[in-house]
């Protein structure tokens, strides 16, 4: 059988690839070429005039004590919301693999926060925490808790990284249910009657079976904090208070469309861009050989 | 080394009952082959002794401990598995070791206890390799290993030689029999196949829909089967079956189409106008006799044939018959009253020597 389609044309394939090619310009290679183009360039204050200033964006930006504070946070935030989320997803999940009644109940239950949208889920922990109207931020108070996360900083940290890390279990959960299913329920119980205990039938059996689809779930992960989390972050606390919850992708945000420093903000729009070909590299290299036993 | 005793193990999935009240005495260093089609608990019964499966009712006794309520690791028996249940992550040298090191053992015993099981079973060579780099008869050895070096009082084997080619399973069979006997560890085996059930086990436990048909020696069993299931199951061909009618005079049954076929005297406690199934199996007929065979299949095996057919009376039978197939479409055949069987039409049970 012929699979291969044959074109006599030598221009139709190219008319037929001309609409994703025309999205992926239109809406990546233009913008990111823009950005690239405009991270060499330095406006004045009213537009003006321009002028090339080669790296000059880039060394300003990494003087800058506050972008050294956002990467800071980023930092923070990134791995808080990795190890929250994939670790509580994966207690759920193990949960969840076990014959209990109503799972699937239980199941479909897990998998609806991921079905929310950012700036419903931040409005949902503004509900919870805010310091007047939320449930647990008026309990906090009541229980002699200074609690004021429009004032304090950790405290806004900690409410968006809750925010953030609650909306991504559910797509864990998912993968590592499923990682757990794959485990054939005889190599457990092989464990079981050669006398190791759940703990450490966890340990030294479901864990390092899981590993491929843990360090999987690692990468997404962090992807996820680093560049999906805008909308999160600009319904609950918009960077604030201070610039305590402020992280690269919302700095770059702000710096552009707020401060109006377009060569600062391309600047930092190639640093993430760099980021994530970094972040796709590790991905490539080790995913696709794939962690295994 | 151990004995084993299963007193009235009763399971039940939900409202359905798999298992009837399972009554078993192990000897030590006994092999017990646990047989029956697929669905009749046979599986789950063993799994109850493993104590992955809790009993719905009854007490499972090993050296007269009451283990019912443990857990499995606490009952200190080691279980082969169908389908390896290998730990797919650790080299086969820690596949073997792990139970040894979840019990503490010093590294020199757990290396020396390795390695003797490793040469017993051949596997020196393959201590490096992990399990996905075996063959499927290396696979079962390792699983037989980790078995072995555990040193434990009950060995279980849930069908181990299933997953494996024809060759291959014919010559694992004689393996593990004969590593049974030498390491003479008392042994459950459970199998859907009969012929790894009569050469298997010392003694075989023929289980129909839940509960335990025969509990005897492969011999015994093929001799005198308890009832109509254990003799169709156990023999290749089947058991052939003809319903009867026993004689006024209590000596003869008599078949559908009339012909009277004599019992074996003092065998069987018949009544007269008794209803019952007579077996005989198709290695037990010989040639000529008063019944007419119409032959509609015939096999040739080299050394004797097979041949199907069906009687005046309208029932199938099948006969092996020494060298060459007959040539004749009509046999006269007759069934060696010696090795004949009656069961009772209604129960199916054997009929009782008379008293």
């Amino acid at each position: 059988m012929q699979r291969k389609a044959i074109f006599n044309n030598k221009l139709l394939p190219y008319l037929l690839l001309a609409p994703q090619l025309a999205i992926t310009f239109a809406f990546f290679f233009w913008p990111a070429g823009e950005a690239v183009w405009y991270s060499f360039i330095r406006q004045d204050a009213f537009g003006i005039s321009t002028q090339f200033v080669w790296f000059e964006n880039f060394t300003d930006l990494f003087a800058d004590p506050l972008y050294h504070q956002v990467i800071l946070n980023t930092v923070i935030f990134s791995v808080a919301v990795t190890v929250l989320a994939m670790g509580f997803a994966l207690g759920l999940a193990v949960l969840a693999d076990r014959h209990i009644r109503g799972k699937d109940g239980y199941r479909t239950l897990l998998i609806w926060p991921y079905a929310v949208a950012p700036a419903v889920a931040a409005i949902l922990y503004i509900f919870l925490f805010h310091p007047d109207i939320g449930l647990i931020g008026r309990a906090l108070k009541a229980a002699g808790v200074a609690w004021n996360y429009t004032l304090n900083g950790n405290q806004a940290m900690l409410v968006v990284v809750l925010a953030a890390a609650w909306k991504q279990v559910s797509y864990n959960f998912l993968f590592f249910l499923a990682g757990l299913q794959s485990i054939p329920r005889s190599v457990l119980e092989a464990a079981a009657i050669d006398g190791a205990s759940p703990l450490h039938r966890f340990r030294t059996v479901i864990f390092p079976l899981l590993s491929p689809t843990t360090f999987f779930l690692l990468v997404i992960n962090i992807t996820y904090a680093f560049f999906d989390t805008f909308g999160i972050i600009d319904a609950l606390t918009k960077g604030g208070p201070g610039n305590a919850t402020q992280t690269l992708i919302y700095r770059a945000y702000i710096d552009g469309r707020v401060n109006l420093d377009i060569g600062s903000s391309s600047a930092q729009s190639v640093v993430l861009m760099i980021a994530v070909m970094a972040l796709t590299l590790v991905q490539f290299r080790f995913i696709e050989r794939k962690v295994h036993y | 080394m151990a004995e084993l005793k299963l007193s009235g193990i009763v399971k039940n999935f939900g409202a359905v009952r798999v298992l009837h009240g399972i009554d078993l005495a192990v000897q030590n260093g006994e092999m017990i082959v646990i047989v029956g089609a697929s669905g009749c608990g046979k599986s789950t019964l063993l799994r109850i002794v493993a104590g992955l499966e809790r009993a719905t009712g009854g007490t499972v006794l090993i050296d007269d401990r009451d283990v019912t309520a443990l857990e499995p690791a606490a009952r200190d028996i080691a279980m082969v598995f169908q389908n390896y249940a290998l730990y797919p992550h650790m080299r086969v040298f820690d596949n073997m070791a792990y139970g040894l090191r979840i019990r503490g053992l010093a590294k020199d015993d757990i290396k020396r206890r390795v390695q003797e099981a490793a040469d017993l079973l051949g596997l020196s060579a393959l201590l490096d390799r992990r399990p996905r780099e075996l063959s499927g008869g290396q696979r079962q050895r390792v699983a037989m290993g980790r078995a072995i070096v555990r040193e434990p009082k009950l060995f279980l084997f849930d069908e181990p030689l299933s997953n494996l080619d024809a060759k291959l399973r014919v010559a694992m069979r004689a393996e593990i029999k004969r590593l049974q006997r030498r390491l003479g560890v008392t042994s459950l085996f459970v199998t859907h196949d009969q012929v790894e059930a009569m050469t298997l086990g010392d003694r075989l436990v023929v289980m129909h829909e839940g509960r335990a048909a025969q509990i005897a020696s492969p011999m015994e069993i093929f001799e005198r089967p308890a009832d109509t299931y254990v003799a169709g199951f156990i023999g290749s061909p089947a058991m052939n079956f003809l319903p009867a009618t026993i004689t006024e005079d209590g000596k003869g049954a008599r078949l559908s189409d009339g012909n009277i076929i004599a019992l074996p005297p003092g065998q069987f406690a018949a009544q007269p106008g008794q209803k019952v199934t007579l077996g005989i199996r198709p290695e037990h007929i010989s040639l000529p006799g008063p019944l007419r065979l119409t032959t509609d299949l015939i096999e040739p095996l080299g050394s004797e044939s097979v041949v199907h057919g069906r009687l005046a009376s309208g029932e199938t039978m099948a006969l092996r018959l020494p060298g060459a197939p007959p040539s004749a479409t009509v046999l006269e055949i007759a069934p060696r009253a010696e090795h004949l069987h009656v069961f009772d039409a209604e129960t199916g049970k054997r009929l009782p020597p008379p008293a």
